[in-house]
């Protein structure tokens, strides 16, 4: 179980470090890296070199698979499976069917949005390397990390090992798989 | 060439300096004496943990049993017939619908706050938006029992969805109160899929400091296995966008769904144009009531005064102010109407049926004062006089004057419910088809025990969840600016 190394975990102390070191960090062509946060940092993205997130397409997709489904549900039921006549208008008319069409959009577009989230993410996941290591429980708490796996084509521990302490962090140690 | 390349070159930007403001244009922190981002997360994740308090334990014993009043008024209303109720001749919509509007209203300012404050920039919305939330939760639940047990014949209340059956009907999608479904269910499932969003990383904070082996399943069981990666991040804050983007459009339409179960009617006080956008202020109004009722004494009780801080309750009072100069608004423009509209039915409603009281306006005209006068009252007292007086700094800034005001608030709002749904009723065009409803002890017990089961979620909610979202009030502090001097910048940013 042990010995397998995963990853070089450094500790940063504070944002504007941690910005700066992703900054090198990518700037140095490692690809299979992260920085792990309390919270989200502000320029972050920009440092890391992180496109524009995909959710949004997740929840389009949502969306307008519920406006469809409102207006198709309440066109076969009302019109076609059983045609019911209310206050001698139209079997099926677009006005009235928004409402609840409307409220299906939001419904699945919102689905869409935090399924497509943890999708994108992987998430749940059930196990971790990182969770196994008592000191990045820091990282929800006031500490922010660089780690760079073993498996990035780049990767060599002397010197992936240099560049953080270069960097400034104090805390630099080996996250077992 | 060289030379050309070096000329066209722009030059390097100045290091951009930035004075700071002058003392008496600083806005007061959003938290307050500087505390630093590990001492949120041991404050905020301290309520969920450590022994239970007896405040907690006395509380929870009273609202449990109001809960068990509240079904067991379900059950004896189930096995007896509406009946119980005190419907009557023609006020056949009574409590069960005052209720249901006034709850779902509550519910409304956490969905302001968690989603078009977030989309306004107000970071100050950090500190109150969970428990806002959860509010809007608990609301909902307490509002959706009563169309449920209104309908009767309870156990058909799936009929109310598109559900294939045996006999081959479906629902008729013409009528609001079909709408009034699909906009309740929606709002509903849509307010825990927020809230669950904005608690993935609070859990993670709570599964990282547990120590006991049941604490370390459950929270992180529901924490997905959320590292923090800022990869992470970066999807989550998109989605958080797109929640919110799609949450202001949900509430605005939810009260004003509601309200079209009203004025889709002919009756004089239901039939009229103004009640969506009037619906959705009152909403917001009563739900920022029910916040301040919530979080005063809980800011204290718990020792939450550095984040939750005076400057946020007096912005709760400006946004209550607001939205309640908008309802007295509404008010006047419904009299205005009833008066220019020159419908006599109508006129009538709001002079002899509502406005009448039996000491200013009844012996001035010469008419017999209304039957529900008080509630008339009532409602402009709590809901166009009570607001007004948060213009007054001294006011909004005294946390018993705020909090007995919030509860006012609550009071008129639901006065308006009633005078609304029964005062509207109680006269029909003949004098004849005239009654005058009274609630049963069932109404109200059921009214209280609704009560009771709001607050028991709550507290369960208090005990077992951060009920202020760690992650993001660590997001707005100068501490996680990476531009600021607190964020480890070496000169000022471009906000510092």
């Amino acid at each position: 179980m042990n010995g397998q190394p995963y990853a070089i975990m450094a500790e940063f102390e504070n944002p504007a470090a941690i910005l700066q070191a992703a900054n090198k960090v990518r700037a140095e062509g490692f690809r299979n890296w992260d920085v792990f946060t309390p919270f989200p940092i502000h320029g972050m993205d920009r440092a890391m070199g992180i496109k524009n997130s995909k959710v949004g397409w997740f929840s389009f997709i949502g969306g307008v698979t519920g406006y469809a489904t409102g207006m198709l549900m309440i066109w076969y039921m009302n019109t076609v499976n059983y045609p019911i006549v209310i206050g001698g208008k139209p079997m099926f008319s677009p006005f009235s069917a928004f409402p609840p069409s409307y409220e299906l959009t939001i419904l699945f577009g919102a689905f869409g949005a935090l399924l497509g989230m943890l999708f994108l993410n992987r998430l749940p996941r059930l196990h971790h390397p990182l969770l196994k290591n008592g000191r990045f429980k820091l990282a929800s708490h006031d500490r922010f990390y660089v780690v760079i796996e073993t498996n990035d084509p780049k990767y060599s521990e002397a010197a992936a090992r240099q560049l953080l302490e270069s960097l400034g962090s104090r805390h630099i140690e080996m996250v077992e798989e | 060439m060289a030379d050309a390349a070096e000329i066209l070159a722009p030059a390097p930007p100045a290091p951009l300096v930035v004075q700071a403001p002058p003392v008496e244009l600083e806005r007061e922190p959003l938290v307050a004496n500087q505390r630093g981002i590990g001492w949120l997360s041991d404050t905020i994740a301290g309520v969920a943990e450590g022994t239970t308090p007896r405040w907690w334990k006395i509380s929870f014993a009273i609202s449990l049993t109001m809960m068990t009043v509240c079904f067991l008024c379900i059950l004896y209303l189930m096995s007896t017939g509406v009946g119980v109720w005190g419907l009557n001749h023609p006020v056949m919509w009574g409590y069960a619908i005052v209720n249901f509007v006034w709850w779902i209203g509550i519910g409304h300012a956490g969905t302001l706050i968690s989603a078009i404050l977030f989309l306004l920039r107000q970071k100050w919305r950090t500190s109150i938006n969970r428990a806002a939330e959860a509010m809007t939760i608990f609301a909902v639940m307490c509002a959706g029992i009563f169309p449920l047990i209104h309908i009767g014949r309870m156990w058909f209340g799936y009929w109310l969805f598109p559900i294939p059956n045996s006999m081959g009907m479906w629902p008729q999608f013409r009528s609001p109160l079909m709408w009034d479904v699909f906009a309740v269910s929606t709002y509903f499932t849509v307010s825990v899929l927020f809230w669950y969003m904005g608690l993935i990383p609070d859990l993670a904070v709570m599964r990282d400091r547990s120590t006991t082996k049941a604490r370390k399943f459950g929270y992180g069981f529901f924490a997905l296995g959320w590292t923090g990666s800022h990869r992470h991040w970066s999807n989550y804050e998109k989605a958080y966008l797109i929640l919110a983007g799609l949450s202001t459009p949900l509430v605005l339409s939810v009260h004003s769904i509601v309200s079209l179960d009203f004025s889709v009617s002919q009756l004089p006080g239901w039939h009229t144009t103004i009640f969506p956008p009037y619906f959705v202020a009152g909403a917001v109004y009563s739900g920022f009531g029910m916040v301040l009722t919530l979080l005063v004494p809980l800011r204290r009780i718990l020792k939450l005064e550095d984040i939750i801080t005076v400057r946020h309750v007096e912005l709760m009072c400006k946004v209550t102010l607001l939205t309640g100069s908008i309802v007295g608004y509404a008010y006047v423009m419904e009299f205005f109407i009833a008066w220019y509209g020159g419908n006599p039915n109508e006129k009538f409603l709001f002079l002899q049926s509502r406005l009448a009281d039996p000491f200013i306006i009844g012996p001035l005209y010469g008419i017999k004062p209304a039957p529900y006068w008080w509630a008339e009252w009532m409602m402009i007292l709590c809901n166009v006089v009570v607001p007004q007086l948060f213009w007054f700094k001294k006011i909004r800034t005294c946390m018993v004057v705020v909090f007995i005001l919030s509860i006012l608030v609550n009071v008129g709002m639901w006065f308006e419910r009633f005078t609304i749904v029964v005062v509207s009723l109680h006269r029909d065009f003949l004098p004849s088809n005239w009654g005058y409803y009274m609630p049963s002890r069932v109404d109200i017990l059921q009214f209280l025990g609704t009560f009771g089961l709001f607050f028991t979620f709550f507290l369960l909610f208090l005990r077992f969840v951060p009920l202020i979202a760690i992650a993001e009030v660590k997001g707005v502090t100068p501490q996680a600016d990476p531009h600021h001097p607190l964020g480890g910048a070496k000169t000022g940013g471009h906000h510092p």
